[in-house]
């Protein structure tokens, strides 16, 4: 029987021929990712099992980004034990306020995650990595620090959906917009466990930041992992950025999908989640008057260069809404000093937007802009789940960084295109 | 290895609310979360079962939160195994990870009642109603599954291995 893509990754891990759907493996990691909430975890773990050394300090990344710079005193212990431990095992990949960003920009940025990687992370994004072709899913601190003691991890082999991409996408549609458009057809449970494999024609027309949008919110979808077919631009990516071997894998001519969809890219429309789920989708055109208090342009979702660039490129000579708050947040480190030289930054504050250091803060109401009851943030996050962005009673819209920053100028969701 | 108990049935979608309510995830002791286990869906159960006994659900089982406490109060509380004819994926992790077998199997769910007695065998995957004298096949343990289990989870299995 065929393998797709990411059934090919994990049996080349496991050191066997053929794996299929349902079938328990276990297989050597490529890296092993966590971050300033789960890693205290799994470092507690980690101790009970009596190893004093992790398996290998290159393929371990722990990135400080949810609650820093130090939101307060707790985040601060938190940040000092894992910077400790860090430094105590020698931990090559651990990212300090300074050098951080937000770990699904920079673990790609640092060429850490390439083509045919097995990684796992203490994060649900983590399955981001599948842009690159690499198999990379999300998971819980105690597989985190058996990872790090054993350099292993198991899997549940799952079955696949393809997603077959063709044409080019319109103007002010990006990675986003498309994403939101296959969630709002298969719905929040519509990859349950399964791999999302994307390929087709119209992959030429997605950016590397694209597909990165993408592969980011497969687990909004229920996926396991999202997994990208590799071509030109991701080599050239890879190659800018890595230095590490990579390895392509292409799904067998009959490797078997549960389900096939055909996605036409030049008929997708903006597309905006309402409260309070990824797949509660309108196109623009259906969303009607709404009127915000807040825009949040940034995250692991829409937190790239290409990102700071739309949205600078409409607030650029325009004023924000009196009266409506706008935080930009760039992913890393990086990608701010590209905006600082590019000038985009310099757009984004003269049209009256707050931009801060790279940080998770805002994307889960963990600090920087806070939503108080009944308040409406547009917002390029991947959650709008109830109380996500602060108060219960406030509500997230998710949109692209092109409406977030459309509706910035108005004060209420916009297309673009109307501006 | 293999488990031998009987069944406690229960339908769709089995949440982590109900197996172990919010309000007792205050704590982490394993035999204080199994006094509350399923006690919002079936308040006799931790009065009812005994060591050995085996839950077959049906869809989408331990849906809900991420905390270990679910399949740690399921656990503590006896049970030897769980048939669900799908788990939720989180559930699913934790519940090998803290040494837990459970299965999936769709069809020893459909013809399996209440009260019927079950032999499970993990190795071969083989699921056998004795009541209603039928077998089942389920995926088998794979050799490092059966380690996680004998050791009693993900952690105390990476020690061993030291
Ligand atoms: S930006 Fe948001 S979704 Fe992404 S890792 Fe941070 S908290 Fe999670």
């Amino acid at each position: 029987m065929g393998m797709t893509m990411s059934q090919k990754i994990l049996a080349a891990h496991a050191g066997m021929e053929q794996v299929r759907p349902g079938q328990l493996i276990e297989a050597d990691l490529d890296l092993v990712l966590g971050n300033d909430v789960t890693t205290p975890v799994a470092v507690h773990e980690f101790k009970k099992t009596g190893f004093t050394q992790v398996f290998d300090r290159k393929k371990i990344a722990i990135v400080p980004d949810h609650f820093t710079p130090n939101k307060d005193i707790k985040a601060a212990e938190q940040c000092r034990m894992i910077r400790v431990f860090a430094h105590e095992m020698g931990i090559e990949n651990y990212f300090e306020v300074g050098e951080m960003g937000i770990e699904h920009c920079l673990i790609p940025e640092r060429g850490l995650a390439v083509p045919g990687d097995l990684i796992i992370g203490a994060d649900s994004h983590t399955c981001t990595y599948g842009a690159l072709g690499a198999f990379s899913t999300g998971v819980g601190s105690t597989d985190m620090a058996a990872g790090m003691a054993t350099g292993r991890a198991w899997f549940k082999v799952p079955p696949a959906l393809k997603f077959v991409l063709k044409n080019k996408p319109g103007p002010w549609v990006s990675g986003k917009d498309i994403i939101l458009h296959i969630i709002g057809m298969i719905g929040v449970d519509g990859a349950r466990y399964k791999s999302m494999e994307f390929m087709g024609d119209g992959l030429a027309a997605l950016s590397m930041d694209d597909r990165f949008t993408i592969a980011n919110m497969a687990v909004e979808a229920g996926a396991k992992n999202g997994i990208f077919m590799v071509d030109e631009q991701t080599i050239a990516y890879v190659k800018e950025h890595a230095t590490k071997p990579y390895q392509v894998y292409e799904p067998d001519p009959d490797a078997v999908y549960d389900e096939e969809y055909e996605i036409d890219l030049s008929t997708i429309k903006p597309t905006v989640a309402f409260p309070h789920l990824p797949s509660n989708t309108r196109t623009i055109d259906e969303v009607g008057e709404i009127v915000i208090d807040q825009v949040v342009i940034g995250s692991c979702t829409n937190g790239r260069l290409s990102d700071l660039r739309t949205a600078a490129g409409i607030l650029k000579g325009r004023k924000v809404k009196k009266g409506v708050r706008v935080i930009v947040f760039p992913g890393t480190q990086r990608i701010y000093l590209e905006a600082l030289q590019e000038g985009l930054i310099a757009d984004l504050v003269k049209a009256g937007a707050v931009v801060s250091t790279p940080t998770c803060g805002p994307c889960l109401g963990g600090h920087m802009g806070i939503l108080a009851k009944g308040e409406r943030a547009v917002a390029t996050t991947n959650r709008n789940f109830v109380g996500r962005m602060g108060h219960p009673e406030s509500e997230v819209y998710l949109a692209s960084p092109a409406v977030a920053a459309a509706s910035a100028v108005t004060g209420k969701i916009t297309d673009p295109a109307k501006l | 290895m293999k488990a031998k108990g009987r069944v406690f049935k229960y339908q769709d979608n089995v949440d982590t609310d109900v197996i172990i309510p919010a309000r007792y995830l205050n704590t982490f002791d394993p035999q204080e979360l199994a006094a509350h286990c399923l006690e919002d869906l079936d308040p006799e159960f931790s009065k009812k079962v005994k060591t050995g006994d085996i839950i077959v659900a049906g869809k989408n089982f331990g849906r809900g939160s991420s905390p270990e406490h679910a399949p740690l109060a399921i656990k503590a509380a006896g049970v030897s195994c769980v048939i669900a004819a799908t788990f939720a994926r989180i559930f699913y992790r934790n519940a090998i990870n803290i040494g837990l077998p459970i299965l999936e199997c769709p069809e020893a769910v459909q013809w399996t009642e209440d009260g019927d007695e079950l032999v499970v065998d993990f190795d071969q995957g083989k699921i056998v109603n004795l009541t209603k004298n039928k077998e089942f096949q389920a995926e088998p343990f794979p050799e490092f599954m059966k380690q996680i289990m004998a050791a009693d989870g993900l952690i105390n299995r990476v020690k061993t291995s030291r």
